[in-house]
């Protein structure tokens, strides 16, 4: 008799993606999905879930441990291949682009792992995006505190109004054909190498 | 000169010096070559980009790419070796209760591999008559230099690796906490994987690759067969800028500067003086008792870059031996296409340096420093002795499979 549900297993260290993927997965209606965070004792982990399919990111150096694992039988009760469909090779690099990994018991049908394979490829995808969008998010906070440090040196230095202190910056950024954020570092990097009284 | 672009993939390791080096100190340049270097978390990744062609080029263990062309890798693709980034590099690591057990069966602090491994088997046999747990040892993956010559040490002192001890796979740079921690009794690795357990006073070196076989391959370079089929002038290129960067590093006046260059962050991340072991040779073993090793690690030396199809075929007997794959005429031919000697030769043809004269040789032959090779120039090669005296003859293939299996035999 076959499960009905197929058990999966997300081994990630990042905890914030690993629930990213977790809920994908049970809001497409997979109710069994084992997360494991942290690598000491995985054999016993793996032995226990008997996985069908294991999501792994690329960044876990463990991936060689694991994979000799799955090639020794003890571990693993039935072998497990790299994906379930080797010529499959967009669905392979689209993983690999995504920096995700699937291992998957050998002799299920492709029809039933390729949607949650596709799953944590574009959990993947989102959790990359919004690290990137919080990094960005992070880079624009600072630009705007760098920018009022520059607006505020102009405006002791030369008397300047706040408004005409950020359109000379933004002349000069202009003119020199340079980010805003870029000549307000710039200031700012002189005005403390000149110390105080310097400009 | 037109670029090309060539990505590469390295891991973490003091063997990858011959690619950074290449790159970091213009080597590839020169030969029109934009070397583009990323740094890798595990050899699966390395073997799944080479695979999709994020990279064209990888730093490799030397039976990887033999592994992945005979389909034993859950992601396989035609990849050839033209180059070879060293010879030797590795120690035998055990825990210092292993340790204390084998001095008191005999082992010394001299590294040899003979008297360690008898002292090893004696404990190894106490250990089990006293109802205690196998020794666990840790490798750094089945396809590697290190998971065959541990093996092949450990079977050659009369120890069975498969029964006798459990073998296991840690990734190098978590050996040395692995073994603190009592979770693994030994390991195999590169250095500085080894002086790390050294200085922290948690292990001691047993014995070492170049004592186990001396001038043996380790690490190569693995490439993406269809870069030497559409850009063979950009892969002869790239070659001539690893040679011109493994005689670099060969160069003891460059050491200083290499290991400072190894040492940062993106690449080794460990300090110069614990990789100064592995490039002069005087090793720490423990607790002080510091030891000379000739040849411990070869970047260039001895034809060090040479992808012998004899280095190939010994990897893959040692796959037939401990069950990886079944010996046959086909398997055997696979592992002999998969390193190429003639795209080495024709790359470095136009720079006159002296050429071994043959693809393959006997395996052990040497046992002492022989000059040999062509066009006039000079190479020495040897000695390459394996430590319980045995030849490898590559064209008798057959009878050395056979007889490692009949000696495994009379151990059980």
């Amino acid at each position: 008799m076959s499960r009905a549900a197929l058990r999966i297993l997300i081994i990630d260290e990042n905890r914030i993606r690993a629930a990213i993927i977790e809920q994908g997965l049970r809001e497409a209606g997979h109710g069994e999905v084992s997360v494991v965070h942290d690598m000491a004792g995985i054999a016993r982990r793996i032995a226990d879930i008997e996985p069908d399919v294991i999501v792994i990111d690329l960044e876990n150096p463990n991936r060689d441990m694991l994979e000799s694992m799955f090639q020794l039988s003890r571990a693993v009760k039935r072998p497990i291949a790299m994906f379930v469909d080797r010529s499959d090779s967009a669905s392979i690099e689209a993983a690999v682009d995504a920096g995700v990994s699937a291992y998957v018991i050998d002799g299920l049908r492709k029809e039933r792992v390729k949607p949650i394979v596709d799953m944590a490829i574009s959990r993947f995808n989102a959790f990359s995006r919004m690290a990137r969008e919080l990094e960005e998010a992070r880079g624009e906070l600072e630009s705007r505190k760098i920018i009022d440090r520059a607006k505020g040196i102009l405006m002791k230095s030369r008397g300047l109004s706040e408004q005409d202190a950020y359109a000379l910056l933004r002349k000069t950024a202009m003119n020199q054909n340079r980010k805003l954020a870029d000549v307000a570092q710039s200031l700012v990097t002189a005005a403390d190498l000149l110390g105080p009284g310097g400009l | 000169m037109a670029e090309h672009e060539i990505n590469a993939g390295f891991m973490p390791l003091f063997d990858s010096a011959v690619l950074v080096i290449a790159r970091e100190m213009g080597f590839a340049a020169r030969e029109g070559i934009h070397l583009k270097l990323s740094r890798e978390t595990s050899w699966a990744n390395i073997r799944d980009r080479i695979a999709i062609g994020h990279f064209d080029v990888a730093h490799m263990l030397g039976p990887m790419p033999i592994a992945c062309n005979l389909g034993l890798t859950p992601l396989a693709s035609d990849t050839i070796v033209p180059f070879s980034l060293g010879l030797g590099g590795n120690c035998v690591t055990v825990s210092n209760a292993v340790w204390d057990g084998m001095a008191a069966h005999g082992a010394l602090a001299d590294l040899d591999p003979t008297r360690s491994g008898t002292a090893l088997g004696r404990l190894i046999r106490a250990r089990a008559a006293a109802g205690e747990s196998p020794l666990r040892f840790a490798v750094t993956h089945p396809h590697s230099g290190h998971n065959y010559e541990l093996r092949y040490w450990l079977a050659g002192c009369g120890i069975d690796p498969a029964r006798e001890v459990e073998i296991v796979i840690v990734p190098p740079p978590f050996m040395a906490d692995a073994l603190a921690a009592g979770r693994i009794d030994g390991y195999c690795a590169g250095e500085p994987w080894n002086s790390v357990s050294v200085v922290a006073g948690t292990g001691h070196i047993a014995t070492v690759k170049a004592a186990i076989w001396r001038a043996s391959p380790e690490k190569v370079l693995g490439v993406r067969k269809s870069l030497a089929r559409d850009h063979p002038d950009a892969l002869s290129a790239l070659l001539r800028a690893l040679h011109h960067a493994a005689r670099w590093c060969q160069e003891p006046a460059n050491h200083n500067d290499l290991t400072a260059l190894m040492a940062q962050p993106a690449f080794l991340g460990k300090p110069a003086e614990i990789q100064m072991r592995a490039l002069t040779g005087r090793l720490d073993v423990g607790g002080g008792a510091v030891r000379r090793v000739e040849d411990f690690f070869l970047p260039f030396d001895k034809a060090a870059n040479f992808p012998w199809k004899s280095h190939a075929l010994w990897f893959y007997t040692q796959m037939v031996r401990w069950g990886d794959v079944a010996h046959s005429p086909e398997h055997a031919a696979i592992a002999r296409d998969c390193y190429r000697p003639d795209l080495y030769r024709a790359a470095l043809k136009p720079l006159g340096v002296a050429l071994p004269g043959a693809n393959a040789k006997v395996e052990g032959a040497l046992t002492t420093a022989t000059p040999v090779g062509s066009a006039g120039a000079s190479l020495v090669l040897g000695p390459d002795g394996f430590f319980d005296g045995r030849i490898f003859d590559p064209d008798r293939l057959d009878a050395y499979i056979e007889t490692q299996a009949s000696s495994l035999q009379t151990i059980d």
